[in-house]
């Protein structure tokens, strides 16, 4: 078995009296691409805030790169694109990669370089100057995943990362993702397109604080006797 | 390195917020020209005032004085309640020797130019009054002589030597008559307030310190609202930041900021507003740095209890408004001792008392060590729980 970069057994966490997530055992191994979808409010957020140490396991145990969560250092291997773009207007693109960059302790003769390539990654390379004020919804969503990609991170965890972004550049986004699954690094994402749950190696179907089901997509589609993941997902959730 | 960044971050959105830095440093001149333009046009006021009893001559040097006009009254109800329907500014009644002047004080700068009229008018006829004096001593001082030059001439009996010694004695007695009218006694009452009410020089350093807290205090926790509710902060904590960077390089900006406030606000009142700085303007700055990052931090803490600008703009009167009436605008000892023990707890008073003496005392730094010591007790500790703080959002 591959070595898991994510691994989540039994994992557990309360809110005060609100139980978000019951017990999650989910892994992520290198070089492959982990999808996680289910309706809003089944706690995909909850699970990535562990995995990324901003909130702490109320039972069971989140590890990453075989680390005990939560764990500063850890950080700066991971890229993170949170659900909001999350995005400082006032500067601009290139100042914004410059800041995310240097908090996330790129040398200053690296940053240059890693600046370029991710921006050439999200097609952003010649809006670079102007201020993120002036951007359109879809040119912020780009800039913010570039962020993600700074820095080359062994992981990626992108909470909803296409939304709002037109279907070339989205193939194009996919494609990327591809090259560096293949690269042998990892990705956690959240989806709520469907057909993008496709493209992912295995995804993990989240209902009610419980992973209901873990598995390829094709195995998921077989295993519930449906053409799509959209289907397996209505089924799941007992909707006919 | 990261606490730079984060630093030169800040500053660089400051900067581009072009209306705030306006606000930042235009508005606090305009509130100050206005108030000293307000608080300091006592050479146009016209005062009147009341008499009672006192000499012609007093009278007369009191009515030559420039927009100073007086009325006698006769007993002193009469002229209390003309105080009293705002007909005079102030009353001067003279008992024997001794004079009790009551101000209205509803506006300091009638009361102050009450004051100054009426010792103007005592010197002036007290001068006179010595001049008169002096004439009639030296005609005295004639007399005797020629009294005694008489006496001499008469010759010859003994008793002479008693009766020198009873004139001298006269002579001393008058002497110590006109002494003790030289120097009669002055009391003062207010009907409103004291002596020390609503002058500028002594409100300015209050309000030099009062500007830079509310400023910093509202922008700073406006700026960490933000991060929180855009997702910045969450994104920034996603990184391996630690969480006292953040908060040292929000410090470190607002500082810089709070120095530059500073300084103009300081230049503005000694070259503009002509106010006299006898201490180190260096130390005025340095006090007020202090100040600013003791607001920075309070604002950091508080902008976690808010969920939007408007929430932020609720603490205004909550934090704000309390601070003026504790920092020392208005003096604390005529207090309840209760409400004194409340302004122990406001950062203002501190740098208030620290600046006032600098700048109307000269007190250097090193004798101010309780004000700055109170300040940086609370720098320390609010610093702490803000970096303890920013748990919430990162338990690491």
């Amino acid at each position: 078995m591959a070595t898991a970069i994510i691994d989540l057994q039994h994992l557990a966490k309360i809110f005060g009296k609100q139980t978000v997530l019951k017990d999650i055992n989910l892994t992520v191994n290198a070089g492959e691409i982990v999808g996680l979808i289910g309706p809003s409010g089944a706690g995909k957020s909850t699970v990535i805030k562990v995995t990324l140490g901003m909130e702490v396991a109320s039972g069971g145990s989140a590890k990453v790169f075989d680390t005990q969560m939560p764990n500063r250092q850890l950080l700066s291997r991971i890229g993170y694109m949170a659900q909001t773009d999350a995005l400082y207007d006032s500067l601009s693109g290139y100042e914004n990669l410059k800041f995310y960059g240097q908090m996330k302790g790129i040398s200053k003769d690296d940053l240059p370089q890693a600046i370029q390539h991710v921006a050439e990654v999200v097609d952003l390379t010649k809006d670079l100057k102007k201020r993120v004020a002036g951007y359109s919804g879809g040119m912020m969503r780009r800039l913010s995943l570039a962020i993600a990609l700074l820095g080359d991170p062994d992981l990626l965890i992108l909470d909803e990362p296409t939304v709002g972004i037109d279907p070339a550049l989205r193939r194009q986004i996919w494609a990327e993702l591809g090259r560096i699954r293949d690269a042998g690094r990892s990705i956690l994402i959240t989806t709520h397109v469907m057909d993008e749950a496709e493209l992912v190696d295995r995804v993990a179907l989240l209902l009610d604080g419980k992973v209901m089901a873990f598995d390829e997509p094709v195995v998921l589609k077989h295993d519930y006797g449906v053409d799509s993941i959209e289907d397996v997902f209505l089924k799941a959730e007992g909707v006919d | 390195m990261r606490t730079i960044a984060i630093m030169n971050r800040v500053l660089k959105e400051l900067f581009r917020d072009k209306r705030t830095l306006a606000l930042m440093f235009i508005a606090p001149i305009l509130i100050m020209l206005l108030m000293s333009v307000i608080f300091n046009t006592n050479s146009t006021t016209d005062v009147s005032i009341g008499t009672v009893g006192v000499t012609k001559s007093l009278n007369k040097e009191l009515d030559g004085i420039k927009h100073v006009s007086v009325k006698k009254y006769t007993t002193k109800a009469k002229a209390k309640k003309a105080l009293k329907d705002d007909k005079v500014d102030a009353i001067i009644k003279k008992n024997g020797n001794n004079y009790h002047l009551t101000y209205a004080n509803t506006d300091s700068t009638k009361t102050a130019t009450v004051k100054l009229a009426f010792k103007n008018a005592v010197t002036t006829t007290s001068i006179n009054k010595l001049k008169s004096a002096l004439k009639q001593s030296t005609k005295a001082t004639m007399k005797l002589q020629a009294q005694l030059q008489a006496l001499q001439k008469q010759a010859a009996a003994s008793q002479t030597t008693a009766k020198t010694t009873s004139t001298k004695a006269t002579a001393n007695n008058m002497a110590t008559k006109s002494t003790s009218q030289k120097t009669p006694k002055i009391t003062n009452s207010y009907v409103y307030g004291d002596k020390d009410t609503g002058y500028f020089a002594k409100m300015l350093p209050i309000l030099m310190g009062f500007f830079v807290f509310f400023f910093v205090f509202l922008i700073s926790g406006m700026a960490l609202l933000k991060e929180r509710t855009t997702g910045t902060l969450d994104r920034l904590l996603a990184t391996p930041v630690k969480r006292s960077s953040i908060v040292f390089g929000y410090m470190l900006s607002y500082g810089i900021l709070a120095i530059i406030q500073t300084i103009e606000i300081v230049m503005v009142t000694v070259w503009l507003l002509g106010i006299e700085v006898v201490g180190s303007l260096v130390s005025v700055v340095i006090i007020n740095l202090l100040l600013a990052l003791v607001a920075l931090a309070f604002g950091i803490l508080l902008s976690t209890f808010a969920n939007s600008e408007f929430q932020m703009m609720q603490f205004i009167p909550i934090v704000i408004v309390p601070q003026i009436f504790f920092s020392g605008l208005i003096p604390l000892d005529s207090m309840a001792n209760w409400i004194k023990g409340i302004s122990y707890i406001i950062p203002l008073k501190y740098s208030g008392d620290a600046v006032n003496s600098i700048i109307m005392r000269g007190t250097s730094i090193m004798d101010l060590g309780f004000n700055i010591g109170m300040l940086l007790i609370f720098l320390v500790v609010l610093t702490i729980l803000n970096i303890v703080g920013l748990r919430r959002y990162r338990k690491v």
